[in-house]
């Protein structure tokens, strides 16, 4: 090892020792992928708080974190797809699916509900299977692929559901056998210190805990990034490039089988309408949660907090009594921020030349 | 160096054509443990048809081509990491967002624990890691730095770092110095030295003579697909590399064309 190491030839950084970079602990803090969106998230909290007296409510926190934890649970799927580098455009319609399968299953079987909520998750994964099968046979854009998902599910749910029930929504399941269990399972409410929680808070942080951890501690999250961040590098030393992608769609899928079941037992019927728009929200969650949209970098936990966000302004908006018009102009200003934010940050970690 | 043993690579005669296109022919070439053999050549001389023969993405359609004395013809890159011939190609080498420690053991990762708690075990990956770079010379302050704030000259010696940890012998580099300045260049030779001086077989594409003469043992010339030369170290000066490399009386008529509309 050469104690007179040359200075760094022309790449513009300055230290002191070509391979000594010099880190300061806020630089490190700064290029946390939640960083910008939990400082916006205490923005908005602040805010909301100030302007609207009933915000700071015990039962209006119960409904803010169901709004957020509706949308978290797609969010995360969505922000570990994006890391993997890929969109899924038929997220949102994929949920009404998974909820119509699984109410009309049983409604046409007369058979317990238990059993159409497994046939659901058989039909959802299967969903997912096939945009991450013909993602990597064809090699197209995501973008195109999922889009023909969306527009295919969006026509089957009405089409099938019009063919098989006769209306544009399913019959009522409410006293069929089972329903007192899945909808406990699926849309129960807990009552936590006089607090009203949704069941469906419980699956939200159990499912970013669960994606945080297949992130950052097991192969297929090194795999994860490394698919998002140069799929070609990955390929070389190795990485199951496209079998990692098909299991982020088959995550997706997993979690729209969650959420529609939640839809379902919620309510008892489903509109089969319902759902287009969604998979755009779950894109804004992730991206204001810090994840790139060209791949390679995010979180779950963002994602978590870009769902909080948008649970406290859509939710804050009404309690500062508002017209909701507005809840979209502020969602559109949040997600050019954190996009702004993000490019910045990509723009210094990938300062290289 | 012991001669009498076979060499880690040895290609002879070795020819691969794309339909009607003669990518190369008969091209040899022998890579010895502790040895750099140099391969030099033009743009579109064959270095990359070359390069693909030797990591496994391609195979040879004529010659023999054999491993520590053994004919093979490999199958994929698997095949050939499985032989001990790793390959850092120049823009393939790693995921510039991920830290260095997640790319060092990108695709290989040790874990821990079982069934649902089986985990990266990255206590282990950052101080292997940091040993490794170590060893060869790279002192790295922090492996948790995205991969893509080091210079061009440090990721390749990280590249060629990870391939030796992971017991590669023969170490195939594509052009390693191509896009560095003076400087970064020279760090990365050292490095390629020091891969050498741990057994290592080496060999090193370039198309600039002056890196390959410090370096190298060996030096096998291409020229539109074809072998135009062969030296040993001590059967060659850099001037004479220098001038066969560049085209010999070419560079001359290219001078003198030159030279005209630049004068007074």
């Amino acid at each position: 090892m050469s104690a007179t190491a040359p200075p760094a030839g022309g790449d513009g950084v300055d230290h002191v020792d070509e391979r000594l970079l010099r880190t300061t602990p806020l630089k490190k803090l700064l290029a946390r992928p939640e960083l910008g969106s939990v400082v916006g998230a205490i923005a908005v909290f602040a805010f909301f708080a100030v302007v609207a007296d009933s915000f700071l409510r015990p039962a209006s926190l119960g409904t803010v974190l169901y709004a957020a934890s509706t949308l978290g649970i797609m969010a995360v799927p969505v922000a570990l797809l994006m890391i993997g580098g890929e969109f899924d455009l038929s997220a949102g319609v994929l949920v009404t699916s998974s909820a119509l399968v699984s109410s009309m299953f049983s409604y046409q079987m007369t058979a317990n509900v238990w059993v159409g909520v497994g046939v659901s998750l058989l039909v959802t994964l299967a969903v997912g299977a096939f945009n991450g099968f013909m993602l990597t046979r064809t090699k197209l854009p995501s973008f195109i692929i999922t889009l023909g998902t969306f527009l295919m599910l969006t026509g089957l749910n009405l089409g099938l559901t019009k063919l098989i029930a006769g209306t544009v929504s399913t019959k009522s399941i409410a006293d069929m056998e089972g329903f007192p269990s899945a909808h406990s399972v699926f849309a129960s409410t807990l009552t936590v210190g006089g607090v009203e929680l949704k069941v469906t808070i419980l699956w939200w942080l159990g499912l970013v805990a669960v994606a945080t951890w297949i992130l950052l501690r097991t192969r297929f999250g090194n795999w994860i990034f490394a698919v998002g961040g140069g799929a070609d590098a990955a390929r070389a030393v190795g990485v199951p490039v496209y079998r990692t992608k098909i299991g982020l769609y088959m995550g997706v899928a997993f979690c729209a089988w969650i959420a529609g079941q939640h839809l379902l037992f919620s309510f008892d019927v489903v509109q089969s309408g319902e759902g287009v728009g969604n998979e755009l929200i779950y894109i804004i969650a992730a991206v204001i949660g810090g994840c790139l949209i060209t791949g390679g970098y995010g979180s779950a936990i963002g994602s978590a907090v870009g769902a909080l966000i948008f649970g406290m302004t859509s939710k804050g908006i009404v309690y500062a009594e508002w017209n909701p018009d507005w809840f979209k102009f502020f969602l559109g200003a949040m997600l050019l921020l954190a996009t702004l934010l993000n490019a910045w940050i990509r723009k210094r970690v990938e300062a290289t030349k | 160096m012991t001669t009498d043993t076979a060499p880690l690579v040895q290609l002879d005669d070795v020819s691969k054509y794309y339909g009607n296109i003669r990518a190369l022919e008969g091209v040899s070439l022998e890579v010895r443990a502790g040895e750099i053999t140099c391969v030099l050549g033009d743009n579109g001389a064959g270095k990359s048809t070359l390069i693909k023969i030797v990591a496994g993405l391609h195979r040879h359609d004529a010659g023999t081509f054999r491993v520590e004395g053994e004919e093979v013809s490999l199958a994929n890159p698997r095949d050939a990491l499985d032989r001990g011939i790793a390959t850092v190609y120049q823009d393939l080498a790693v995921v510039p967002l991920m830290p260095v420690w997640r790319n060092f053991f990108l695709g290989s990762e040790p874990t821990k624990g079982k069934g649902p708690l089986k985990r990266l075990d990255t206590g282990l990956m950052r101080t292997t890691t940091r040993e490794a770079l170590l060893r060869m010379g790279i002192d790295l302050r922090d492996v948790d730095q995205p991969i893509g704030t080091l210079s061009g000259g440090e990721r390749q010696c990280v590249a060629i770092a990870r391939a030796v940890h992971f017991g590669a012998k023969v170490l195939v580099l594509d052009e390693p110095t191509a896009a560095l300045g003076v400087k970064q260049s020279g760090v990365v030779l050292k490095y390629v030295a020091a891969a050498r001086d741990q057994g290592l077989g080496v060999v090193l594409i370039t198309h600039n003579p002056h890196h390959a003469f410090l370096v190298g043992d060996r030096f096998v010339l291409l020229k539109r697909g074809v072998m135009a030369a062969s030296h040993t170290k001590d059967s060659v000066t850099l001037d004479e590399l220098t001038r066969q490399m560049a085209g010999g009386s070419e560079l001359d008529d290219l001078r003198h064309e030159l030279e005209r509309p630049a004068g007074p």
